[in-house]
């Protein structure tokens, strides 16, 4: 996004220096919650329950982090990070894989029925699982998937937003590829593995971005089926940690556990920040 | 738009289409169907049978005190939370829409919140205005002003109002950026040798131009305060003081789970779902006046 610069509209002097004092207190604020969390995951439970905190770190980082992650409160931090990289990484690929497939068959064939399936696959656009929360559970339990990985997978990834992605995209590909493929007599699939899918690359890259994120931060839907600790993944697990009576929490495990919360999806949005712009745009729009 | 080529035979589309209806008829229009399904019944209390009622549970609803007081709550609510993600991430957005240089760092560092789930933003605002051992609360308190969320209704809702905004102020900073970058700069120039100065520029101009991401944002963002922001209530204030801040999906969940109110939490749930049609609506209207545009 270069843009030319011209003198006219320009800010110079006081109003450039200005702006940069105004953005760095933006930054500063929308940060300061974060640097909170993470002095406080440094510090004593002595120096939390004696306010005001430092905004300084303390030297307690190696004791918070590693009683956070080998014991935790309820279960180790370790066995909640597994749990959420799973479901996580399996709600993408789940959802990537069985979209790119349908949009094929939805734009490359005519087949009986294929309008139907179009407006169905489109209705699962407009519910989303907190709606229908109690059915779903019921469904779910039925088939003895509650404290499974299935059961935190499966539900969320019934949902068409990947399906019209691929589908919007298939619908740019040139249909001269096709052609040529048919033209060469090669099957359906060979033009989809051999043609589509590297072609796809990017829109799956930035489409699982933004699908890992939205995996790792379910809250209500893990908090429901996952009875057993064991199976805690870490987001639903943190308010577990918190003790249900009058007693002071933990807090610098707790604070500790949302930093390791909070720096995977953190590390994908930064890291692939081109890629999850563009997938933030590609699936709204 | 349809593809002039395709491929030949039904079995194969078939096959490739079939897990997807699979998981979309179990895990979505069974549920769906059953929520309107049981929305029309009354279970008895040992769920054993269940009478039917027709639309009984509806009329029970909009005549109970509390869901209507859920309504309201939601309203001010969801207004709150898109004024408070909105409004400051315009202003960040046009900010760094003056600078040449930096422009991208400050959108790196602006994004993390983004990243951040709505639960773990809950803890960390409950963090810092906790009554005991919050920093922010316990400043106010030097002020002369008792913070006490767990106990008053209006700083419950403005806790979890500025929780729930926070991390959307990256995501509609991001998207204001972008459409601020697109606006030409030939229109802006001559609006700036006609005389007209920078916010004056802003509001006649500007503003207009990006109306489209605007309009785009205000759904988006009230769609993200009915639903996405339950991990912020539940963790902070697990919609009290005497149910100031229990939106209509906390309510879903506290009846349904919690109170094992079914009939009720199906119509609830029914509810709902208009509401997210007739949001979807409001969507694709947006997005059909795009297209034309």
């Amino acid at each position: 996004m270069a843009r030319e610069q011209t003198g006219m509209v320009e800010r110079r002097g006081t109003g450039l220096w200005l702006t940069h004092v105004l953005m760095i207190c933006g930054v500063l604020v929308v940060f300061f919650p974060i640097w909170l969390a993470f002095v406080a995951s440094t510090v004593t439970q002595a120096d939390i329950a004696s306010p005001p905190l430092p905004l300084i770190p303390g030297g307690h980082f190696v004791e918070n982090y590693s009683r956070a992650l080998f014991s935790g409160v309820n279960v180790p931090v370790g066995t909640m990070l597994v749990n959420s990289l799973i479901m996580a990484i399996g709600i993408a690929v789940g959802k990537i894989v069985i979209s790119l497939l349908s949009a094929f068959a939805i734009v490359y064939f005519r087949f009986p029925g294929r309008n139907i399936f179009f407006w169905l696959i489109f209705l699962t656009l407009m519910l989303p699982v907190e709606v229908r929360i109690v059915p779903t559970y019921e469904v779910v339990a039925s088939f003895g998937m509650l404290n499974s990985y299935s059961g935190l997978i499966l539900p969320l990834i019934a949902s068409a937003t990947a399906t019209f992605l691929f589908r919007q995209f298939y619908l740019t590909v040139p249909d001269e590829l096709a052609e040529a493929a048919r033209v060469d007599g090669a099957r359906p699939m060979r033009f989809f593995w051999d043609i589509l899918l590297p072609m796809s690359r990017t829109n799956i890259a930035a489409l699982f971005v933004i699908l890992f994120i939205y995996g790792w931060n379910q809250y209500l839907w893990p908090l429901l089926i996952t009875t057993k600790p064991e199976m805690n993944t870490i987001v639903m697990g943190i308010k577990q940690m918190f003790p249900s009576g009058d007693d002071l929490a933990d807090w610098p495990v707790i604070m500790a556990t949302s930093i390791l919360a909070m720096i995977p999806p953190i590390f994908v949005v930064v890291s692939m920040q081109k890629l999850f712009i563009r997938g933030l745009v590609d699936s709204e729009k | 738009m349809e593809k002039r080529v395709t491929f030949k035979g039904w079995k194969l589309p078939f096959l490739l289409i079939l897990p997807q209806v699979i998981v979309s008829a179990v895990f979505f229009f069974y549920p769906a169907g059953q929520a309107i399904y049981q929305s029309l019944f009354i279970p008895d209390p040992f769920g054993l049978s269940s009478r039917f009622v027709g639309l009984g549970n509806f009329e029970y609803l909009f005549s109970n005190r509390y869901y209507l007081a859920s309504f309201t709550t939601t309203a001010v609510f969801s207004v709150l939370v898109t004024l408070c993600s909105m409004i400051p991430a315009l202003f960040l957005a046009v900010m760094a829409d003056r600078l040449v240089k930096g422009a991208g760092t400050y959108r790196t560092l602006l994004i993390w919140p983004y990243a951040i789930a709505p639960a773990i933003a809950g803890v960390l605002w409950l963090f810092m205005f906790n009554t005991r051992i919050g920093i922010v609360s316990w400043y106010l308190g030097k002020l002369g002003y008792d913070w006490n969320h767990v106990l008053n209704g209006a700083e419950a809702m403005g806790l979890v109002v500025v929780a729930s905004s926070w991390g959307r102020i990256s995501y509609n900073f991001l998207f204001f950026f972008a459409a601020l970058q697109a606006v030409p700069k030939s229109v802006i120039e001559a609006a700036a040798i006609d005389g007209a100065r920078f916010w004056r520029r802003f509001f006649t101009i500007v503003l207009p131009l990006i109306s489209a991401t605007l309009f785009f944002l205000l759904v988006v963002n009230v769609v993200y305060a009915f639903f996405e922001t339950f991990g912020v209530i539940h963790t902070i204030t697990s919609g009290g003081p005497q149910q100031s801040t229990t939106i209509l999906v906390y309510k879903v969940f506290s009846d349904g789970f919690v109170g094992q109110d079914l009939g009720s939490s199906a119509a609830q749930s029914v509810v709902l779902l208009v509401v997210v049609g007739l949001l979807t609506v409001a969507q694709f209207k947006f997005i059909e006046k795009r297209v034309h545009y």
